[in-house]
């Protein structure tokens, strides 16, 4: 499908595996510095997109097939929703994260990052979907 | 001059809003318009940000020995509303592509044109 | 100081760049010129002391954004030359631009009563916002108050946005998920450049 580019293929295999780390990074430093679950989404999903861009739609199809995406997208939302009602059962408010560990610091601190989590999740498999559905729209 | 400083931001949220309003009102082809939304939006974005900005006031992270913050409300706003305006475009773009799969065109005109004369 | 010479500056190149996107004709042009443009948001929201969107608005709108644009445009292009142009114009051009001039001029005169910028005392700064920055760290243990309101305090609000990317995820896929249709596109595409 494309043609190949030695310089290209070199720079993205070493760049993408840093693109994730920093992703990652963003992801689970969120509460300490800037960055969450939104950001983290959209670079972790840049670093697929790049794959795809430099290796072609089939490849990136390969590793990451388009009904995993699918689940995930909405994983993401449901492990939201999840901590919501874990909080109901336990006792507390909807989305009240205090109840989830043994006081609120550990609770809300708990309750913050599964939330970001599943925010991640959503965002960079609905981010992945967007571009998947577009570029391959243009495949015959 | 503080007169100015104060309201510089402001007026140009309203410049680039006005800009933004104009491209969708004046230009026929679909893209266009989509940008010129995504303008808008942009500048509404401004207007929340220069709101909270406070003078001498530090990123809203909580540092020891800062005592000023600005306003963490409208980042949150503004940050989520970020990512959901590229998701709307997003399908606006989706609805586009169809749009031109079924008329053949994206342009305003001519879209208008192929309705009437079926 | 520095940073009002900073925000004046890249405001005024925000301006200039958006009313560039408006004269130019050539949609490659254009969407490489919004990507610029998403770049300088992110850097004036920096200054501006909001890393967390200015951090969202360089991944989100100079990366994904522009992404989407381009492939956007690489279905809908034409088939004549010039591939990436819009068409010329057929609408008048003074009703606009007396409509715009009314409403901006109206929005600007609305100005001259917001509290200038950076005031502390404004009432955006004195309300729900002090509650935020005071409580946070104690509430929820975490430094970044922006992650504290965004998963904590207003969870049912970010639920929502989730929600809504999902959805647009999911419409996205319903409108142009599946293989394109071939034959009716050809026949009607071939009919309309014949007539322009």
């Amino acid at each position: 499908m494309m043609r190949p580019n030695l310089i290209l293929h070199v720079v993205a295999k070493f760049i993408i595996p840093l693109i994730i780390l920093f992703a990652l990074y963003v992801q689970f430093h969120g509460d300490f510095g800037p960055g969450g679950g939104f950001q983290a989404g959209v670079i972790f999903s840049a670093a697929f997109i790049l794959y795809a861009l430099v290796f072609g739609l089939d490849t990136a199809e390969k590793i990451i097939p388009p009904h995993w995406l699918r689940i995930l997208a909405a994983l993401g939302v449901v492990i939201y929703a999840g901590v919501g009602m874990e909080s109901l059962l336990l006792g507390g408010n909807y989305l009240d994260y205090t109840l989830l560990g043994s006081n609120q610091i550990a609770g809300q601190h708990l309750g913050i990052l599964l939330v970001e989590l599943g925010v991640g999740i959503t965002v960079a498999a609905a981010m992945l979907i967007l571009f998947f559905a577009f570029a391959g729209r243009g495949r015959d | 001059m503080d007169f100015f400083i104060g309201h510089y931001n402001y007026w140009i949220v309203i410049v680039l809003m006005m800009v933004g309003l104009y491209t969708v009102i004046s230009r026929g082809n679909l893209i266009k318009k989509i940008i010129g939304l995504n303008i808008f939006q942009v500048s509404v974005f401004f207007l929340y940000i220069s709101l909270g900005t406070v003078k001498g006031g530090a990123a809203p992270i909580i540092t020891e020995g800062v005592k000023v913050y600005s306003n963490p409300l409208p980042h949150v706003l503004i940050l989520t509303a970020i990512v959901v305006g590229v998701a709307t475009t997003a399908l606006a773009l989706a609805l586009v592509v169809r749009i031109k799969e079924s008329y053949g065109s994206i342009e305003e005109d001519e879209i208008h044109n192929l309705d009437h004369s079926l | 100081m520095i940073d009002i010479v900073i925000n004046i500056t890249l405001l005024a190149f925000l301006a200039i760049t958006s009313v560039a996107i408006v004269r130019m004709t050539n949609l490659f042009a254009i969407v490489m010129l919004f990507g610029i443009f998403s770049l300088l948001s992110a850097g004036l929201f920096v200054v501006m002391d909001a890393p967390d969107v200015a951090f969202t608005e360089a991944a989100v709108g100079a990366g994904i954004s522009t992404v989407l644009m381009l492939a956007t445009l690489a279905l809908v292009k034409r088939r004549q030359k010039p591939y990436y142009d819009e068409a010329p114009r057929t609408h008048r051009t003074w009703l606009p631009l007396v409509v715009v001039a009314i409403t901006g001029s109206a929005l600007i005169y609305g100005t001259w009563d917001i509290p200038g910028f950076g005031a502390p005392g404004a009432p955006a700064q004195t309300h729900v916002a002090r509650y935020y920055i005071e409580n946070a760290m104690p509430d929820t243990g975490v430094p970044n108050i922006v992650t504290a309101v965004l998963a904590s305090y207003r969870g049912f609000d970010t639920l929502g946005e989730v929600t809504v990317i999902f959805t647009a995820a999911v419409a996205v896929l319903l409108l142009i998920g599946g293989k394109r249709p071939k034959p009716p596109v050809k026949t009607k595409d071939k009919g309309k450049h014949d007539e322009a």
